[in-house]
């Protein structure tokens, strides 16, 4: 039995081992602590006994220098731990610029899981190795947390906003997937794997599953909720035309400005007030309750796909057979 | 109860006449159920105190054994999963607001800080006992929360899930809590100006005991922290009746706003817990090494440099939420600057040992515990304040066992050792030595059991509040080892329980100075009279002289 307890996580991704020679340094930090106050504690007790010839205390005096040194040594060994933990945490939580994008969406009691090709899974996660994958989650409800231990990662899933992490898994398995955030009833039972694969063997899994693109869902989305009776080329006076927006700057009514991220966008369908873009009035209805996260990470990547002139005809018929032809003769 | 008239406290108070009959002290002063729920006495509202925190923490360690016995195994057959949430979301609340906090400075403090200051009573007897009954008050709460069918938030109420999802009794706990939270804040209260305006002439502040100290640091984070605390509870109430958006983001609040309120009070609330216990510790060990502390002032200011460095430090328990990567930073920059004044306190007591002369009676014994396993309790609080470990450790197991070495392993440690150290006084009765000896060793053998396992799981990755870890059998082993220590620890405080009901009235009576100690509150009669002192002391030196010249030897 015991042969099978457990006792270190598996490292399988880029961060493990950095966390764990942090983690190390510490567990040697505080036994040295732990073994010189309780060194202390034994020699004291036992050479200062009371005992016949000793009953009372010998003179010791206290001293500011002491107990100064202490504190300054202190603070140092202190202070010193917080820079390289510090450190090992910048280095570790920003995604290169490159990542595969992961979106997650946390209800109770399940993870519902997406890849880029539009390809869904819920409660499991399969990912390449040696590809960073930037992992983009929200909340249908209440405050979840997506953690795989055997990565050293964890984050928040928090409702009405986007949370992001990264990671890189480094060795083929199959990792355990936890909430780790109390969310009710079904709490321990929002849990799942995540399988890391070498990168072929990926893309052959990706091929086995035919699901439709999360853009071309998106597309049927957005003209299902008739986003497209404003924001087409002939209403440009109404709505700004969303072509190529993705990533770049827009113009604000403040005269600021901002990058039309995923979180400006999720932002923009459910509270269009927030933020109005320079030259429009503020018409637009929020979505909030019509489309749900997932919805929206899909009317996202459809958004995120359109090129200039690919925005749907206004009378276009929302029949998905027809939308190939459609978009083409856009003229 | 016959108290013959201790010979020994008549040499020791120095204007003490020899009286005919058997003394009148505040047990005997008066009897009846009335005496007792109305009495203003500050030692008698210590009792009613010890009441009920005691039967707080039976109800809530009762929790705590059905939620181990679930983990024995990795499937959950014990408990439905809506039984089990509930089960350790009382096991919380009623640790935390009912025992915990109130536990030292409500019983312990309640009873010695009047003495040890040498005054008459709290600045405010009346406001004294209506600490108490408003106690009572919120513990009716909660138990009408566990007879109508419990809460399943735990004991932090997150939201959203506490104003949106939980189908459960939210709102009178809530309630519960709020009310607690004047109970705490009118005893601080009236610390504070016992503290400030009664103490005996001659006690400066630099004569006055470390523990008093410690109970003047907690009061003022209680005052300042608890509010927060109240209006936090009221705006969670605010949008789970009314549905008006603060917290939830369905209905335009923001979820982290509850976090950031709801930290802001509880941790200070940690210091609460924790500061009284190091007080106590520092009587106990200059007490039984028979040795002035070494470095008084640096342990009264560590006490303060809690208070006010705990009031900066909430954020690291949001480390994986989506709080600002500067605000992190900062917020453990600020975790390891706290840990100074507590490494400074280690330090002290150990050295206070040196060149002593120490007994082991059981106080000491539970002294040492509690230095051993704060120390274990505070370094593994530096995983948790550096941002990449804490990361991957925070709401595992790695976290319930900190905090309940922190918790369990230090304040309650002490609280025991407080309870020894002072029961004689409080009673008038010796505890049976050999007894109290076993239950301190099985207390520290079953905490150790139950909670170091829970470091490894922790790290493994399991997740608290699991009901179910099917997913991942391997952890049973560890788990079957922290359920063995509980049980071994449910002992450990069964023992105490038992003898200390016993030696009410079959103990060896008590000499007014059992253990040698110069604090003031062993310079009058065990148990004291209602008025605590037959005159009023007159205070010439600091707290803990042992001067070999002076002192005269007396039964242990």
């Amino acid at each position: 039995m015991w042969n099978e307890v457990p006792l270190f996580p598996e490292q399988a991704s880029t961060a493990a081992p950095w966390v764990d020679s942090l983690y190390l340094m510490l567990v040697a930090i505080s036994t040295i602590m732990t073994l010189l106050v309780a060194g202390a504690l034994f020699v004291f007790c036992v050479k200062y006994r009371r005992r016949p010839g000793h009953e009372r205390a010998l003179p010791a005096v206290a001293s500011t220098r002491v107990e100064v040194f202490v504190m300054l040594f202190m603070l140092l060994v202190f202070l010193s731990i917080f820079f390289i933990g510090a450190r090992v945490y910048y280095m570790t939580n920003q995604p290169p610029p490159n990542s595969m994008d992961i979106y997650v969406v946390g209800k109770q009691w399940m993870w519902h899981l997406q890849h880029p090709g539009g390809q869904r899974e819920i409660n499991e996660l399969h990912v390449p190795i040696n590809t960073p994958i930037k992992v983009t989650m929200t909340s249908q409800d209440v405050i979840h947390d997506f953690s795989i231990p055997a990565f050293r990662v964890k984050q928040d899933v928090i409702p009405g906003r986007y949370a992001y992490m990264w990671f890189n898994a480094t060795k083929p398995g199959k990792y355990h997937l936890f909430c780790a955030e109390y969310c009710g009833t079904d709490h321990s039972q929002m849990v799942g794997w995540v399988i890391a694969m070498e990168p072929r063997d990926y893309q052959e899994w990706l091929r086995t599953r035919s699901d439709e693109s999360a853009a071309s869902r998106g597309r049927k989305l957005f003209l299902q909720f008739q986003c497209i009776t404003c924001h087409n080329r002939e209403s440009s006076n109404r709505a700004p035309l969303l072509e190529e927006i993705y990533g770049n700057r827009v113009p604000l009514q403040a005269g600021t400005s901002v990058i039309a991220d995923d979180a400006y966008l999720r932002e923009s369908i459910l509270q269009p007030k927030a933020k109005i873009v320079a030259g429009y009035r503020p018409i637009m209805p929020s979505y909030q309750g019509q489309a749900d996260e997932r919805d929206i990470l899909d009317l996202i990547a459809f958004i995120r796909s359109l090129g200039p002139n690919q925005t749907p005809l206004r009378n276009e018929d929302s029949d998905p057979r027809k939308q190939q032809g459609a978009t083409t003769d856009d003229p | 109860m016959i108290h013959e008239p201790p010979v020994q406290e008549m040499a020791q108070t120095p204007d003490a006449t020899p009286r005919p009959r058997q003394p009148l002290h505040y047990l005997n002063v008066a009897y009846g159920v009335k005496s007792w729920l109305f009495t203003v006495d500050h030692k008698r509202i210590g009792i009613l105190y010890l009441v009920s925190v005691t039967l707080m923490f039976v109800l809530g360690g009762i929790a705590a054994t059905m939620v181990r016995v679930e983990l024995l195994t990795p499937r959950g057959d014990l408990l439905t999963r809506d039984n089990y949430n509930k089960t350790f979301t009382m096991h919380g609340i009623i640790m935390v607001f009912y025992f915990l906090i109130p536990s030292i400075p409500s019983v312990l403090g309640n009873f010695v800080l009047p003495l040890m200051v040498g005054a008459r009573d709290l600045a405010f007897p009346k406001l004294n006992l209506a600490s108490w009954h408003i106690y009572m008050i919120g513990a009716i709460f909660t138990l009408y929360v566990m007879l109508a069918g419990g809460v399943d938030t735990g004991w932090t109420f997150y939201t959203p899930y506490s104003t949106r999802s939980a189908h459960t009794h939210v709102i009178a706990t809530a309630l519960g809590i709020l009310i607690l939270g004047f109970s705490s804040i009118f005893t601080a209260i009236n610390f504070i100006v016992t503290i400030h305006r009664m103490r005996a002439p001659g006690m400066t502040w630099f004569r006055m005991p470390l523990f008093v100290w410690s109970l003047y640091a907690t009061s003022l984070i209680i005052i300042l922290g608890t509010p927060v605390l109240t209006i936090t509870i009221i705006l969670l109430a605010v949008e789970r009746i009314f549905q008006v958006g603060i917290f939830d983001p369905a209905i335009g609040g923001d979820p982290i706003l509850f976090q950031h309120l709801f930290w802001f009070y509880s941790h200070p609330a940690v210091y609460i817990m924790i500061l009284p216990g190091m007080g106590v510790i520092s009587e106990l060990v200059t007490c039984f090494a028979r040795k002035e502390i070494f470095g008084y002032k640096a342990i009264a200011f560590s006490s303060i440099g809690i208070a006010v460095l705990g009031f900066l430090v909430w954020g690291h328990h949001m480390f994986a939420t989506t709080m600002s990567d500067y605000a992190k930073l900062i917020f453990s920059m600020l975790s390891f600057l706290v840990a100074v004044p507590s490494a400074i306190k280690v330090f002290n007591w150990t050295a206070t040992l040196y060149k002593g002369s120490i007994s082991f009676q059981t106080p000491m014994l539970y002294a040492l515990g509690f230095i051993g396993l704060f120390t274990i309790g505070g370094l593994t609080g530096l995983f948790l304040a550096t941002l990449a470990v804490d990361v991957h450790v925070t709401d595992t197991y790695f976290i319930v066992a900190h905090f309940h070495y922190i918790m369990v392993g230090g304040m309650v440690m002490a609280y025991m050792g407080g309870l020894h150290y002072w029961w004689p006084k409080i009673s008038g009765r010796m505890y049976p030595e050999g007894w109290a000896k076993l239950g301190c060793l099985l207390i520290f053998v079953g905490f150790n059991l139950t909670f170091f396992p829970q470091f490894i799981l922790g790290y493994l990755g399991m997740p608290r509040r699991y009901h179910d870890y099917s997913i991942y059998p391997q952890l049973q082993v560890l788990n079957v080892l922290s359920t063995a220590g509980a049980s071994i620890l449910a002992v450990g405080y069964f023992i105490p329980l038992v003898y200390f009901l016993w030696a009410l009235g079959n103990g060896k009576k008590a000499p007014s100075n059992p253990w040698g100690s110069s604090g003031l509150e062993w310079k009058t009669p065990s148990p004291p009279p209602t008025e605590n002192f037959e005159t009023t002391p007159i205070v010439t030196t600091g707290p803990y002289v042992y001067n070999p010249d002076q002192e005269t030897e007396v039964v242990g």
